[in-house]
C-alpha cells in the first residue's frame, strides 16, 4: 500500500497537523519508504498467533472507589490544573469559540 | 410489532430504532482517577492531573466501576466476558483532554442480553416484547463546554472528564416510540434496582443517542439511519424519533437519501439538526490503550457481583402476583421504581406485623392503601400535608385499626388526614374524634329492632322473597349509627334477626 | 584531593559517607562541569539550585548522624522526559516549552527520596524519537566523542543523548535515560558508558512524558555497572498509579552483584550476525564472548527466528501509540498555543501542533495515524501486535537453553551529526538489535566494550529473562572488569 499526497493531507488532516504543498510532497516518498518496509511484516505466518496485549505477564489492577486518596490523582487543585493553561477564566479554560 | 407507522404519499413506512444509553456508574470517584464524580462543583474543581491529561499521566481502574458495570450485565441476564479490555477511540475536541476517549471496542465487558417492555394498550404495545441488548461497555465521560459565558471563546469544564459511563447499546428491535420510551423507562428501573446508575436524567447520569432509520412496510434492508445525540429525557427520545422518522420519509418521499449523520435535538423546537462539529469525526482508529492490561475478571469477583444483585423488577413483580396475591395493575406499579416497593415492602412487613398475619393475608389491603387510598388523602390536603408525619408506623396502626373493625374506610382517611397535618398516634386520635365504629351489639341489636318495628311491611316482603331489601335494612341502621356501626356485625345481627 | 567529577555513584555516596569530601563540594564541582560545558548542549536546562540543596541536606544528614539515602550527595543529570515540579519540562519539543509542571514524576521523586540532587534538565530527541539526538527543538547535542584526527561533531545517540553525553563527557555521573526501542543502550554503546533498561514495569512511568506506553521504560546511565546497579534500585519500585507498574519486591541488585558466571549458560543468537554490521562490532561480539567464557559462563548459540521482523513491527507500533499518546498536546490546557486571528477550534489544533512538533515527530504521528485509520488497522498494528507476540515468543524458547543473551548493542558505533538527515529509514536502523528487547519487555544492558580503530566506543548488549535484572547486570560486570574500559573522551569543550 502506498500513499500519495491526497491521502497524506487526509492523514494530517485527522492528526489535526496543518501541513503546507510542499511539506506533503516532501513527505509522500518518505512515509512510502517507511511503508514499503513495515509491509515486509506481511511475510510473516501468523496463523493462530494472537495479537500481543501484555509485555510482561500481568494483569490489570484495580483501585479502591476512594474519592482523593493519593493527592498526585486527586481533584481538587483547580489551581495547578490551571497552572499552565494558554487561556483561563473564572476558573475555566478557554477555547475559541465552537458551534456545536 | 407495533402499529406504528408514518402514512406517506406512496405509501406506508414503518421506523427502526435503536439506542445507546450512557449511564453514569455510580461511583465516588472517577473511572481512572481519584477525582470525585459528585454532580454541580465549581468549574475544574474536581479535576485530577489524570483527568487534564497532563504529560505523563496515567490510568488506573476504579474496581466499583467494574463491579457496577458486571452486576448491570447480569441483571440483563448477559453473558459476562472475563476477559476484556480497554480501547482508544481518537479524536480531537475540547472536551476531550487527551485526544482520546477510553472505551472498549474489541472487547466489551458485557455482551448479549435483553430486557422486557411490558404491554400498554394505551401507548400501543399489545403485548410484551422483548428489547435485545447488543453490550455494555464502560467509559469516560467527556468534560463539558459553555458557549455562552464569552463572546468569543467557549469554556472549558473537566469536572465531568473521566466520570465512569455505561453504554448500554440495543439492538435494533424498537419500532415505535412508544416502546424506545418503555424501553428507556424499563433500563432505567433496572439500573435504579441495581444501584449501578441514579437514572437521574435531568442532572445528566443518563442520556440516549436515538438511531432512527425509516422503510416501506415490509422492506428487508434497513434505511440509513441518524444518530442524535445526548437525549436526556423519556419524552425527548419519543419526540426525537417522532420528528426523525417524519423528517425521514419526508426526504425519501421527494427523492433524497437520508444521510448518515450525527445530529442534535433542539428541546426549544422538538426538532433535530446536524451537528456541525462531528462531521469529519469518523475515523476514530480504535486500538487498545497500552497504558491497561487486560481485564480479568475472577470467579470469586463474579460470584461476589451475582450474590450482591437485588430481586430485580420483573421478579418482584411476578412474586407480588403469585405470592402476594396482588393484581397485575398493583404489582407493575408498585414495582416500577425503587422507591415505591421499598416504601411498599416496609409497610407491608410493619403492618403484617402489628396485625399478627402473613404478609400475603393483608398485601391487596397495604397495596391499595399505598397505591390509592394514602396517595388520594395527600392530594386531597396538597401544602397542607406533611410527609414526615406519614411514617409506616403511623399507617400500620391506621391499617390495624380498619382490619380489626375498629375503624370504616371512611374513618381511615379521616385520621390519616389529621396525621398528615397534625401528626400523633392513630389510635389516640380515633379516641379523641370519636373516629371509631361500633361494634357494641347491644346498641346495634337496639337500633335494629327499632328499625324492624317501624318498618313491619318491609320485613314481610323481605321474607316472602324480596332479597333485595336486605341493604334497606343495613342503610337504616348506618342511618340510625350515624355511620359509625362496623358493617360487619350490622349484617350479622340483621341476618339473624330477618332468619 | 581527587577530582570530584571523575567519581561516579558509587565513588561518590561512599565518599560522602566516610567524609572523604562533601556533597556540597561535589555538587559544585558538577554544577561548574556543567556550566563549562555548554557546547555540548547537553542541558536544556540547569538546575544548580537542586543540586545544592540535595547536597546540604545529605550533608546535614550526616552531619545529624542519620542514615544516608542509596543515592545521597549525588548529583546528577534528568532527562527532560521526566515531569519535574516547578522545573520546565519540554521533551525537547516547542509545543511544551516553558511548561512547568506542578508534579514530580515518581520516577525522579525516587531519586530525590534516595538522596540525589538534580544538575539540571538533559537534552533529548524530541518526544525521545530519534537515535543521534538530532531532533531536538533545543538543538543537536554532540558526543564529547570525536573521530580520531577530525573535529567533525559526533551523535551521542539517542533518545537519551542529553544522557549519554554527560554522563561520558564527566559533567554527571550518572543520568536518567528511558528506552523505548534502545533509547538508553545506543547512547550508551555511542559514548563509552553503560546503561540498562530494566523489564517493562519495573520503573514506574507515572509522571514520564508518553512516547509509546506499551514499550517505554525508564533506566539509569552511568560509567559502571555498579553505579546502574545503584541508581537502578533507587528509581525502581511498584508504583500504584501505573497500572502497568510490577507488584514486586525491588532486589538489592548492588549487594548481589557478582561477576561469577559459573553455571550460567549466555546465548548467542544466530540472526544478530546482520548483513552491514561492521567487522569491528563482529570482532567486539567474539571478544564479548571470550570474556564471558573465562568468567565462567558457557556459550550456546541459539535462535531468535524473528529478529528480523522486530524493528518493522516497532515501527508500527509505536508510532501508532505515539500519535494517540501525542493527541493532547493541542494548546488548550498546557504549552504552546497557535491561534491565528479568527481562527477556530479545529484550526488552533492544527497550527499549534504544526509549529509546536519537529519533523520527525510529524513523520511518526503520520505514520501512526495512518497504520490505525480505518482499513488498515489489521494489516498494519494487529499484525504488528502478533508479530510482536512471536519476537517475545523467540525469547521465552531461547531461555530454554540460556540465562542470558549477549549481543552488539548497535550495527555501527556513533556517526557524525547531519550525515543521516535525510535518511530516516538508515537512521532507524540503529536501532536493530536494541528493539527485539523492547518488544518483549526484556531487561537489557549495554557496556561499554572497546574502541574502534577511529577511536569510538562500542558497546555489547545483554538480555535477560523478564524480572532477572541481575543476570543482566552479572554479566555487565563480567565484561567490565574483562574489557577494563577506561577510555575518556579527550575534552574539547
Ligand atoms: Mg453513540
Ligand atoms: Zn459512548
Amino acid at each position: 500500500m502506498s500513499v500519495d499526497k491526497q491521502t497524506v493531507a487526509k492523514i494530517a488532516s485527522l492528526a489535526r497537523i496543518k501541513m503546507g504543498d510542499d511539506e506533503l510532497e516532501h513527505l509522500v516518498p518518505e512515509l512510502n519508504n517507511i511503508l514499503e518496509w513495515v509491509e515486509q511484516l506481511g511475510e510473516v505466518d501468523v496463523e493462530g498467533i494472537e495479537p500481543m496485549s501484555a509485555v510482561i505477564p500481568n494483569r490489570l489492577r484495580l483501585r479502591d472507589d476512594v474519592i482523593d486518596a493519593d493527592p498526585k490523582t486527586a481533584g481538587g487543585r483547580r489551581d495547578d490544573v490551571l497552572a499552565n493553561a494558554p487561556a483561563a477564566e473564572h476558573g475555566f479554560f478557554g477555547v475559541p469559540k465552537v458551534i456545536e | 410489532m407495533s402499529n406504528y407507522r408514518i402514512q406517506g404519499q406512496t405509501g406506508d413506512w414503518e421506523v427502526v430504532i435503536g439506542l445507546e444509553v450512557h449511564a453514569q456508574v455510580t461511583s465516588s470517584a472517577k473511572l481512572f482517577s481519584g477525582a470525585s464524580t459528585a454532580f454541580g462543583a465549581e468549574p475544574n474543581s474536581q479535576v485530577s492531573l489524570v483527568d487534564a491529561a497532563m504529560p505523563g499521566m496515567l490510568p488506573v481502574p476504579n474496581r466499583e466501576c467494574i463491579r457496577q458495570a458486571v452486576r448491570t450485565g447480569m441483571a440483563i441476564e448477559a453473558e459476562i466476558h472475563k476477559w476484556s479490555r480497554f480501547d482508544r477511540k481518537n479524536y480531537f475536541y475540547a472536551d476531550l483532554p487527551q485526544g482520546y476517549q477510553i472505551s472498549q471496542l474489541y472487547h466489551p465487558i458485557v455482551g448479549e442480553g435483553q430486557l422486557t417492555i411490558e404491554a400498554d394498550d394505551k401507548s400501543g404495545i399489545p403485548e410484551d416484547k422483548v428489547i435485545g441488548i447488543e453490550r455494555i461497555h464502560v467509559e469516560q465521560d467527556a468534560g463539558k463546554l459553555m458557549h455562552d459565558q464569552h463572546p468569543t471563546m467557549s469554556y472549558v469544564d473537566l469536572n465531568r472528564s473521566g466520570v465512569a459511563l455505561m453504554e448500554i447499546v440495543s439492538k435494533p428491535d424498537m419500532t415505535s416510540p412508544a416502546e424506545a420510551g418503555a424501553y428507556v423507562r424499563k433500563l432505567r428501573s433496572i439500573l435504579r434496582y441495581v444501584g449501578s446508575c441514579d437514572g437521574n436524567m435531568e442532572e445528566g447520569s443518563m442520556r440516549a443517542d436515538v438511531n432512527v432509520s425509516v422503510r416501506k412496510v415490509g422492506a428487508e434492508e434497513l434505511g440509513t439511519r441518524t444518530e442524535t445525540k445526548n437525549v436526556n429525557s423519556v419524552r425527548f427520545v419519543m419526540q426525537v424519533i417522532e420528528y426523525e422518522a417524519n423528517r425521514q420519509v419526508d426526504v425519501l418521499e421527494s427523492g433524497g437519501t437520508v444521510d448518515q449523520e450525527t445530529r442534535l435535538f433542539d428541546v426549544a423546537t422538538g426538532t433535530t439538526r446536524t451537528m456541525r462539529s462531528k462531521e469529519d469525526a469518523h475515523d476514530y482508529r480504535y486500538f487498545p490503550d497500552p497504558d491497561l492490561l487486560p481485564l480479568v475478571l475472577e470467579d470469586d469477583f463474579l460470584a461476589d457481583c451475582r450474590a450482591s444483585l437485588p430481586e430485580l423488577p420483573d421478579a418482584k413483580r411476578t412474586r407480588y402476583e403469585q405470592e402476594l396475591g396482588l393484581t397485575p395493575y398493583n404489582a407493575r406499579e408498585l414495582t416500577a421504581e425503587v422507591e415505591t416497593f421499598g416504601r411498599f415492602e416496609t409497610l407491608l412487613a410493619v403492618t403484617a406485623a402489628k396485625i399478627g398475619k402473613p404478609e400475603a393475608k393483608v398485601a391487596t389491603q397495604v397495596a391499595n392503601w399505598a397505591l390509592s387510598v394514602a396517595p388520594g388523602v395527600v392530594k386531597g390536603l396538597g401544602e397542607e400535608a406533611n410527609l414526615a408525619n406519614s411514617t409506616p408506623e403511623a399507617q400500620a396502626t391506621i391499617l390495624a385499626m380498619q382490619d380489626k373493625g375498629e375503624i370504616s374506610g371512611g374513618q381511615a382517611k379521616e385520621i390519616y388526614e389529621i396525621v398528615l397535618r397534625e401528626g400523633g398516634d392513630p389510635e389516640t386520635i380515633a379516641d379523641e374524634k370519636g373516629l371509631k365504629q361500633v361494634s357494641d351489639t347491644g346498641a346495634i341489636e337496639a337500633a335494629i329492632d327499632e328499625i324492624l318495628a317501624n318498618n313491619q311491611d318491609k320485613v314481610e316482603q323481605y321474607k316472602g322473597g324480596k332479597d333485595k331489601l336486605f341493604g334497606f335494612f343495613v342503610g337504616q341502621t348506618m342511618k340510625a349509627m350515624q355511620g359509625k356501626a362496623n358493617p360487619a356485625v350490622v349484617n350479622q345481627i340483621l341476618k339473624d334477626k330477618l332468619g | 584531593m581527587t577530582e570530584l567529577t571523575k567519581l561516579g555513584v558509587k565513588a561518590i555516596r561512599d565518599g560522602v559517607r566516610a567524609g572523604d569530601f562533601t556533597a556540597r563540594e561535589v555538587a559544585e564541582s558538577f554544577n561548574s562541569a556543567v556550566a563549562a560545558a555548554a557546547e555540548l548542549n547537553a542541558f536544556i536546562v540547569t538546575t544548580p539550585d537542586h543540586a545544592l540543596a540535595a547536597a546540604d541536606a545529605a550533608d546535614k544528614a550526616r552531619a545529624d548522624g542519620k542514615k544516608l539515602g542509596a543515592m545521597a550527595g549525588v548529583p546528577i543529570g534528568m532527562k527532560d522526559l521526566f515531569a519535574t515540579h516547578g522545573v520546565q519540562t519540554t521533551a525537547a519539543s516547542h509545543i511544551l516549552e516553558g511548561f512547568e509542571p506542578q508534579y514530580e514524576s515518581t520516577v525522579s521523586q525516587n531519586l530525590w527520596d534516595a538522596g540525589a540532587g538534580m544538575l539540571g534538565k538533559l537534552n533529548l530527541d524530541q518526544f525521545a524519537m530519534g537515535s543521534s539526538n538530532e531532533t531536538s527543538y533545543f538543538g543537536n547535542v554532540a558526543s564529547p566523542w570525536r573521530k580520531d584526527g577530525t573535529n567533525a561533531a559526533m551523535s551521542p545517540g539517542g533518545s537519551s543523548g542529553g544522557s549519554s553525553s554527560a554522563v561520558a563527557a564527566r559533567i554527571a555521573p550518572a543520568a536518567t535515560g528511558t528506552d523505548t526501542g534502545g533509547s538508553i543502550r545506543q547512547p550508551a554503546a555511542f559514548t563509552g558508558i553503560c546503561g540498562i533498561k530494566p523489564t517493562y514495569g519495573r520503573c514506574s512511568r507515572w509522571g514520564v512524558v508518553a512516547f509509546a506506553s506499551s514499550l517505554d521504560q525508564a533506566g539509569p546511565m552511568a560509567r559502571s555497572v555498579e553505579d546502574c546497579a545503584i541508581m537502578l534500585g533507587a528509581m525502581a519500585g511498584f508504583d500504584p498509579k501505573d497500572a502497568t507498574s510490577l507488584q514486586m519486591d525491588v532486589p538489592d541488585w548492588e549487594g548481589a552483584l557478582s561477576a561469577d558466571l559459573k553455571g550460567k549458560k549466555v546465548g548467542i543468537p544466530k540472526e544478530y550476525r546482520m548483513e552491514g554490521t561492521d567487522q569491528a562490532i563482529l570482532d567486539s561480539w567474539e571478544q564479548g564472548k571470550a570474556w564471558l567464557k573465562d568468567a565462567g559462563a558457557e556459550i550456546v548459540d541459539i535462535s531468535l527466528p524473528h529478529t528480523k521482523y522486530a524493528l518493522p513491527a516497532y515501527y508500527i507500533i509505536a508510532p501508532a501509540e505515539a500519535s494517540s499518546n501525542l493527541a493532547r498536546y493541542d494548546g488548550v490546557r498546557y504549552g504552546l498555543r497557535d491561534l491565528p486571528e479568527g481562527a477556530g477550534l479545529q484550526d488552533m489544533y492544527a497550527e499549534t501542533r504544526a509549529a509546536g512538533f519537529g519533523d520527525e515527530v510529524k513523520r511518526r504521528i503520520l505514520i501512526g495515524t495512518y497504520v490505525l485509520s480505518a482499513g488498515f488497522y489489521d494489516a498494519y498494528y494487529n499484525q504488528a501486535q502478533k508479530v510482536r507476540a512471536l519476537v517475545a515468543r523467540d525469547f521465552e524458547q531461547a531461555w530454554a537453553e540460556c540465562d542470558v543473551i549477549l549481543a552488539p548493542t548497535t550495527p555501527t558505533a556513533s556517526f557524525p551529526l547531519g550525515s543521516l538527515e535525510d535518511d530516516p529509514l538508515t537512521m532507524y536502523l540503529n536501532d536493530v538489535f536494541a528493539v527485539p528487547a523492547s518488544l518483549a519487555g526484556l531487561p537489557a544492558m549495554s557496556v561499554p566494550a572497546m574502541l574502534n580503530s577511529d577511536g569510538l566506543p562500542l558497546g555489547l548488549q545483554l538480555v535477560g529473562k523478564p524480572f532477572d535484572e541481575q543476570t543482566v547486570l552479572d554479566a555487565g560486570l563480567a565484561i567490565q572488569q574483562r574489557a577494563a574500559f577506561d577510555h575518556a573522551p579527550e575534552k574539547w569543550w
